[in-house]
């Protein structure tokens, strides 16, 4: 098998024994994207020799546990040196100085940093349409979408031109982007993992995570990537854990929310789901009804609050310590024309939404009502855990849709994150693992855990690709 | 449904746009407004907001001098400076 398909295990493994070198992985790995990229459009940057030179200074047959191991990175987070976008005109030419905290664990651990990509802008999308640098193709069909916003990061797995990923999932971005293209998305637990160095889009929802090919290569990613960094007062001082997948579901209670399987549901993605469900039964876990009443509400809560808390982050980008500035007759006009000319349609739509949540008048009846029902639906999964190990669902209601189909109206957009959003809400962890195909579309299953619980929903993940072999089927490109 | 000014949420939002944007944004608002409407359908008589999904407190560090990153890098990504400053339009007369 060509050294690209590989999965991080397999290539460690032959790494460690000398049977292949990091340059050699790295050449396959630039090759690939060589041949496909025209195509899928998932690199928004690359440095061919930056990486072979990474390559050769790494010691690939050390105990690290990415030593030698290409990795691409969601253009969200700053790399010292390398360009930092997010997608956006405002950020072109920008360069970063610094490595964001997840950048320097990767290096710690051998990581070879392959390139940037594609993203919806500032990771507000569903679909990586909102890029300013044009759209990211899906790899089992070139006319859909990839999902969003990390759309680059999954399709670069799905489409073999990384061996694994970073994003960052807000409301689902990690999630549903590896739900509609095959591969495995984790979000991990909000202050699981330092957001030093990530662009914030939303603070109190934000969290990094790895796109990869197999539930083992998602563990050993969030070994490396989480921890506590003083530098983000929000990353939680707990010990990391060795995040072992073994030992099956026998014994564990699975959540079944009745408010996941709606009216207008893909019968294919219901089927494909319900099936994955009855295997986790048959391989002894018990399944049990739960609900979620407040699930309804989700979305109306997240854009305003994701938004609001949007509006004041996006505050910086005003042409005045980076990016493009477009001048004024003064110091406010600047601010309005730069920003005017450097933001694309879906930011200034969401900015405007937030501004408006959070300005006099209006605050109560929209951001703190918002931050109430938000409270609601935190307890809604503190009951349901109550009764159950881990929640099952499905991680999105439709497989990928054909590019441009949704983008003329944003509420439709928006409610493509319907069952991923909570997840971020309540500050729970969540998986999306493939379990199937709708046609030739992949289907994600979604495992929801309690706080800081990743290794129920690695262990979950696991049994279940392990009875199937949905995480074998690749793409043709 | 309250009305919407969209010059006044542009203007504190420090974003210009064109009369077509205005006309586009204003309408999507209003229809986003109409959607989150359904929250005043929830009671929420004495329930606590969440900011934050964990509790956050004060984390403070030692006040002492650390290596930070060059000035002249930072400068590097500037529209425009001089002298080591951001030059920015003149504020005050």
């Amino acid at each position: 098998m060509s050294l690209f398909a590989l999965t991080i295990a397999e290539l460690r493994e032959k790494l460690r024994t000398g049977e292949v070198s990091a340059r050699e992985v790295t050449q396959a790995l630039l090759n690939r994207i060589q041949a496909v990229d025209g195509k899928l459009n998932a690199y928004l940057w690359l440095n061919p020799d930056d990486a072979l030179a990474q390559a050769e200074r790494v010691d690939a047959k050390s105990d690290k546990l990415l030593a030698g191991i290409p990795i691409a990175v969601k253009d969200v987070l700053n790399v010292d040196g390398q360009p930092c976008t997010c997608a956006s005109k405002i950020l072109k030419g920008y360069t970063s100085v610094y490595d964001a905290q997840v950048i320097t664990r990767l290096k710690q651990e051998g990581a070879i940093i392959l390139g940037r990509t594609n993203m919806d802008e500032f990771a507000m999308g569903s679909s990586t349409e909102n890029s300013s640098w044009g759209v990211t193709r899906n790899p089992w069909d070139l006319e859909r979408i990839p999902g969003g916003s990390s759309g680059g990061s999954a399709a670069c797995v799905a489409g073999d031109e990384a061996i694994a990923s970073l994003g960052s999932d807000t409301g689902g971005s990690i999630r549903q982007p590896a739900a509609v293209t095959g591969c495995v998305g984790l979000k991990p637990t909000y202050g699981r993992v330092s957001r030093y160095g990530l662009v914030a889009f939303a603070s109190s929802l934000d969290q990094i995570g790895p796109f990869t090919k197999t539930v083992a290569d998602a563990a050993t990613m969030l070994r490396v990537i989480a921890g506590h960094d003083d530098r983000d007062s929000t990353s939680v001082p707990r010990p990391v854990p060795q995040y072992s997948i073994a030992g099956g579901v026998k014994g564990l209670r699975l959540g079944l929310p009745k408010e996941y399987f709606i009216p207008g549901m893909d019968r294919e993605v219901e089927a494909a789901v319900r099936a994955a469900i009855r295997q986790l039964g048959s391989l002894g876990a018990e399944i049990v009804e739960i609900s979620l009443p407040h699930t309804e509400y989700a979305v109306a809560v997240y854009y305003l609050i994701a938004t609001a808390e949007a509006s004041a982050n996006l505050a910086r980008f005003d042409g005045v310590r980076y990016g493009a500035r477009v001048r004024g007759e003064d110091v406010i006009d600047t601010y309005g024309k730069t920003r005017g000319a450097g933001f694309g349609p879906e930011v200034k739509r969401r900015i405007i939404l937030g501004t408006y949540a959070l300005s006099a008048g209006y605050y109560d009846a929209y951001y703190l009502r918002a931050q109430k029902v938000r409270t609601l639906i935190r307890q809604d999964f503190e009951k349901a855990f109550q009764k159950c190990d881990a929640i099952v669902t499905p991680t999105t209601a439709e497989p990928a849709f054909k590019i441009g189909e949704k983008s003329a109206d944003p509420l439709k957009m928006y409610l493509c994150d319907i069952f991923t959003i909570s997840c971020n809400l309540a500050g729970n962890c969540g998986i999306s693992v493939p379990c199937g195909f709708a046609g030739k579309l992949p289907v994600g299953l979604q495992i929801l855990g309690k706080a800081f619980d990743e290794e129920t929903i690695l262990r979950v993940a696991q049994a279940y690709e392990q009875s199937t072999d949905w995480h074998k089927q690749r793409p043709v490109l | 449904m309250p009305d919407v000014d969209i010059n006044h949420v542009a203007h504190l939002a420090r974003i210009e746009l064109t009369d077509a944007e205005k006309v586009k944004f204003s309408a999507q608002l209003k229809d986003m407004l109409a959607y989150v409407d359904q929250l005043s359908r929830v009671d929420v008589t004495g329930v606590e907001p969440t900011a934050h999904a964990i509790p956050l407190t004060n984390v403070l560090r030692k006040d002492e001098i650390r290596p930070s990153i060059a000035t002249e890098r930072i400068l590097k990504n500037a529209p425009e400076s001089a002298r080591d400053l951001f030059i920015v339009p003149k504020i005050v007369e």
